[in-house]
């Protein structure tokens, strides 16, 4: 993936979860945009990728938030990164093991993220679980199915192009 | 050629990467207080980039509504029904209209009322992370807006200004985990500590145990953090229990509906402890 895809993906990303998460203020199961679009280049284009892209992400989140800037990058690389490995070691194409894939990396970042405020006596997290169930469940369902119609998207083009008679 | 040495070391990127976010991440602890340069540049910059997205999502909110839709309906129905539908949208418009205005002056009377320096503000975006509980507003250090300035609406406290740039500013919600605030029992003035838990309610603390404290009961700011002026509503108490401590556990419902927050009055006077005195630097 190139870079400067990359980069456009993550502040889209960004751009969107700055808009949407209005709509889910006041709920628990708050989805991480960003999160997603990190698993997914570091899925495309390998651990290296992955924990820059990462790191950039998580470093600007967290710029953009009220906390320690550093912590959600930090979060964000070793995600990066592992999603990385995990997708140069196993055929991580269907949308079961994608699925599983963003599971485990929300809850890797959650326990990283809440676990170095917690350990720095920054923040308290009253009752963590729910909220990470809920939140590793809605970045699993909306990172598939983003997956797949990025995925499919091309392809229905071209077939759309192909299909089209030609032009004089 | 070097980076595509590096590229093939993952583990030495990955270990710098670490080493780079846990110094970055330890100067902001061991900084005792200011701002960090980063976040103010990064949050500076970035507000364009979410004005500019909101603009860019009320245009094509506008063309979807104004122009294709319409001519789906265009297609489907006859020329009676068409500019049946038009009429309505025009309403629809027309009502919107009306509950802004309306908004408005209620912002007006609360202006009006607290008789205090305000300046009212839009919300213009989120947070950019689900787990902080903050907004921004479209204005800046440019207006007169500085740190720990009080944000209100007319049902109640909503926060207060954290981050300000040269034309947004960042609002820590009274709902995020990190917020406090002065607060009292409007009915028994019974004096005690809000704070934000992150889920959408809002703590009461310090409240002894002895004191007269009901379900139902109005609490308001008390004005002792030197940030929210006395008065305001913070909300309605939901739940008492008598805890195994000395103090009560107060659930209260914030009287602000947060998550429908459109327009909001930023308190431009400053926080007693950061007041400058007359005369004075």
């Amino acid at each position: 993936m190139k870079t400067a895809a990359a980069l456009a993906a993550i502040l889209v990303a960004l751009a969107l979860q700055t808009t949407l998460a209005g709509l889910v203020i006041r709920g628990t199961a708050a989805i991480d945009l960003v999160l997603i679009v990190v698993v997914y280049i570091a899925l495309k284009s390998g651990p290296v990728t992955g924990l820059l892209a990462g790191s950039v992400a998580g470093l600007i989140q967290d710029s953009l938030s009220s906390g320690i800037v550093g912590i959600g990058g930090l979060a964000k690389t070793l995600v990066g990164f592992l999603a990385g490995v995990l997708g140069t070691q196993f055929i991580l194409t269907g949308p079961l093991p994608r699925f599983v894939l963003l599971l485990l990396t929300t809850a890797l970042h959650a326990a990283i993220f809440m676990g170095l405020y917690v350990l720095l006596d920054l923040r308290q997290f009253p009752a963590p679980v729910p909220a990470v169930v809920g939140q590793a469940l809605g970045n699993g369902f909306v990172g598939v199915v983003g997956f797949q119609v990025i995925e499919w998207l091309p392809g229905f083009m071209a077939r759309r192009r192909a299909g089209r008679p030609l032009k004089r | 050629m070097a980076l595509a040495d590096i590229r093939q070391r993952p583990g030495v990127l990955l270990g710098a990467a670490i080493l780079l976010h846990v110094v970055l991440i330890s100067a902001q602890v061991n900084t005792a207080s200011g701002l960090p340069v980063l976040q103010v540049v990064t949050f500076g910059s970035f507000s364009e980039v979410q004005r500019a997205t909101m603009a860019l999502v009320g245009g094509v909110r506008g063309v979807w509504s104004g122009y294709i839709a319409l001519q789906h309906v265009e297609a489907e129905n006859t020329a009676l029904k068409q500019e049946m539908q038009t009429l309505q949208i025009r309403l629809q418009e027309e009502r919107a209209e009306a509950q802004r205005t309306d908004n408005l002056r209620q912002l007006l009377e609360l202006r009006e009322r607290a008789g205090l320096d305000t300046t009212a503000a839009e919300v213009i975006a989120a947070a950019a992370s689900p787990e902080f509980r903050t907004v921004t507003i479209d204005k800046g250090s440019s207006h007169g807006l500085q740190t720990d300035m009080a944000v209100i609406s007319p049902a109640g406290v909503v926060g207060r200004v954290i981050l300000p740039s040269g034309r947004a500013a960042k609002v820590q919600l009274l709902i995020d985990r990190n917020a406090a605030a002065g607060a009292l029992i409007e009915r028994t003035r019974v004096q005690g500590v809000v704070v934000g838990f992150g889920d959408g309610s809002l703590r009461m603390e310090y409240v002894p145990g002895t004191a007269d404290v009901k379900t139902g009961d109005l609490v308001v700011t008390s004005g002792i953090d030197g940030i929210y002026p006395k008065g305001f509503v913070i909300g309605t108490i939901d739940h008492v229990d008598r805890g195994l401590g000395q103090y009560h556990e107060i659930t209260v419902r914030p009287a602000v509906d947060f998550s429908r927050l459109e327009e909001v009055l930023v308190v431009r006077t400053l926080p007693a402890s950061r007041a400058v005195p007359e005369g004075g630097e």
